[in-house]
């Protein structure tokens, strides 16, 4: 048994090494450290310009000029204060949380609706309607770009935080539909009847039994939402050209195509600095259901 | 009853499927009859001219720039990014897993939750010809010839936008390889042992004909993802589609028709066109890749 011969190890390998000739084992031994080295290397180059902005948030214009590689001589939490106020990351800040927040409960409303319904009832075009739904996931947004801008301007919600949630809420529609659906037909059907029976209304089911039990599945959702209409960028740049209500990617991505890099660029960092960290917060305290999130999304 | 369930089915459906439609799907509808306009600027009024946009666009040579660009990405932007992935899922997934893969996998895909916006401006940074890190890491380590304008030059423009897709998108073909990996049963492995296979004879043999649903689908992302391209290069290109159009996507060459020059006929039929193309080459994608699903 190939088990047997190997070195005794706490975690058995799902491969265990070879029991063939000793070349084989020093060759594989060296495939192992050199695929580690390599492991490490982009580790590294994916850490390193994170970890490096984030120093220079700390340093002075001058330090970041003169030293780029070395720990800031003092911690400058002033240059945080001067981006939150000065260059109106601040403001930009609490926009896109306005309109994340309402984006995602938005969604999360209108797409467990959609998807109770399409998961638990059969009645005429229930397929055509979720594949009108899941069929959003697969078109450019690009090919809709115009005409989108201008049904919102038509409406009167352009530079509006409502015109946003909207757009935004309709267009996370399609992924929490086609995942939500998919959750509510995994659960019982027992319950549910139970509830009729037990003289609950088809709303009442759904309030007090099916959207309770729905929790687990409302939260994946809704953490890949956020994520996604945080990080939003093309839809603010087109629907939201008032500087007032810029959201923060897309202001700090202003600040530094029009200032270039000549005016503040410890500031700047500072503003980069504050838009990572939600998300950094966020991804690693949920970075399971991201994970699983986003790669049942992909293995659709 | 059964008036009841209906009209709680519509109840519950009335008010989705109007937003749904509003922003979503009359969009998309909209866009293809403004496509046949010859709409520019504020002016409300507009005549439909046939196929006169496209015609128009068959010869213009930015247009075709921005396509060579596109096509050039598509081809190149999945072989780089599906093969370091597929490379890093198999070191990781070594003997049955390395020490602290889970740690590499929450850091490897930590770029691809940042926005694209916030990847754009902090690579700005990184690319800064006089303060930038990669300028300064080269002159660090005594390669100061290798030091450029990057974004600047037209020759390393294209390359360097290239370099933060594929820093951006490893960590998340690297979660989706190993999940898949992770499914493999183990016997399959210890057969593979016991016939006396390699670990290379072992990745080509097992893994990757076992996985290959999952490269396949990966590919598919890639080629929407490389008819996009719009948040990086319209932060990262200097200029609108940089120097000499060395950066130019179609994507952002509708965008600056459009919101920039008010053409929205002509940009409209740019996004038709990139639609068909996208269709197309989904379809090719998935027609090229497709093999007998190999049961375990």
């Amino acid at each position: 048994m190939a088990l047997l011969t190997s070195p005794s190890r706490s975690t058995a390998p799902a491969v265990p090494p070879s029991p063939g000739p000793v070349r084989s084992a020093v060759g594989s031994r060296v495939l192992g450290g050199v695929s580690q080295g390599f492991l490490l290397v982009w580790g590294a180059m994916v850490v390193f310009p994170l970890l490096w902005a984030v120093l220079s948030s700390f340093k002075s214009d001058q330090d970041i000029f003169t030293s780029p590689w070395s720990m800031p001589s003092r911690w400058r939490w002033d240059n945080f204060s001067r981006a939150w106020n000065e260059s109106h990351i601040g403001s930009y800040f609490f926009n896109s949380v306005v309109v994340v927040c309402c984006g995602v409960v938005l969604t999360l409303l209108l797409s467990s609706a959609v998807a109770y319904v399409l998961a638990r009832f059969e009645f005429p075009g229930s397929r055509v309607l979720y594949y009108v739904f899941v069929a959003g996931m697969v078109f450019p947004g690009f090919l809709a770009l115009v005409p989108l801008f201008f049904v919102v301007q038509n409406l009167g919600l352009l530079n509006t935080y409502l015109g946003l949630i909207l757009v935004y809420a309709a267009h996370g529609m399609s992924f929490s539909v086609f995942f939500l659906t998919a959750f509510f037909k995994t659960q019982s059907k027992e319950l549910a009847e139970a509830g009729l029976v037990d003289g609950c209304s088809h709303w009442g089911v759904l309030f007090r039994i099916m959207l309770p039990l729905a929790r687990p599945g409302l939260v994946s959702i809704g953490i890949f939402q956020f994520l996604g209409m945080w990080n939003e960028y093309l839809l603010p740049l087109v629907l939201n050209t008032d500087e007032k209500r810029y959201l923060v990617t897309q202001g700090l991505a202003n600040i530094a195509v029009t200032q270039g890099y000549h005016s503040d660029f410890s500031g700047l960092f500072a503003g980069l600095t504050i838009s990572i960290i939600p998300v950094l917060a966020v991804y690693l305290g949920f970075h399971r259901q991201i994970s699983a999130g986003m790669t049942a999304g992909a293995l659709k | 009853m059964h008036h009841g369930k209906y009209r709680f089915i519509v109840g519950l459906l009335l008010v989705p499927l109007a937003v749904y439609a509003v922003f979503v799907i009359s969009p998309y509808v909209q866009a293809f009859p403004i496509a046949f306009t010859n709409w520019e600027g504020l002016s409300a009024s507009y005549d439909y001219i046939g196929f006169g946009n496209f015609v128009t666009l068959f010869h213009d040579s930015v247009f075709w720039v921005a396509l060579r660009h596109n096509l050039f990405l598509l081809v190149s932007l999945p072989i780089i990014i599906v093969t370091l992935s597929l490379f890093f899922s198999a070191a990781l997934n070594y003997r049955g897993g390395v020490p602290g893969a889970r740690i590499y996998k929450v850091v490897y895909f930590f770029p691809g939750v940042l926005s694209i916006a916030i990847v754009g401006v902090l690579w700005q940074f990184v690319f800064e010809p006089r303060n930038g890190l990669l300028n300064g890491f080269l002159r660090a380590i005594g390669l100061d010839s290798l030091a450029r304008l990057w974004l600047g030059d037209g020759k390393t423009a294209l390359g360097s936008i290239m370099a933060v897709v594929v820093w951006g998108g490893v960590g998340f073909y690297v979660v989706l390889f190993t999940a898949a990996m992770a499914a493999i049963p183990k016997e399959l492995y210890e057969a593979a042992l016991l016939d006396g296979a390699g670990a290379m004879q072992t990745f080509f043999r097992v893994t990757l004909p076992l996985i290959w649903n999952t490269v396949q689908t990966a590919l598919a992302f890639q080629v929407i993802g490389a008819l996009d391209m719009f948040a990086l290069v319209k932060i990262l290109s200097v200029g609108p589609g940089g120097p000499d159009d060395a950066t130019q996507v179609i994507s952002l060459y509708m965008y600056t028709n459009a919101f920039s020059y008010g053409k929205f006929g002509y940009a409209s039929a740019i996004g038709v066109t990139l639609f068909l193309i996208n269709m197309i080459l989904t379809l090719l994608t998935f027609r090229l890749t497709r093999r007998e699903r190999v049961e375990y």
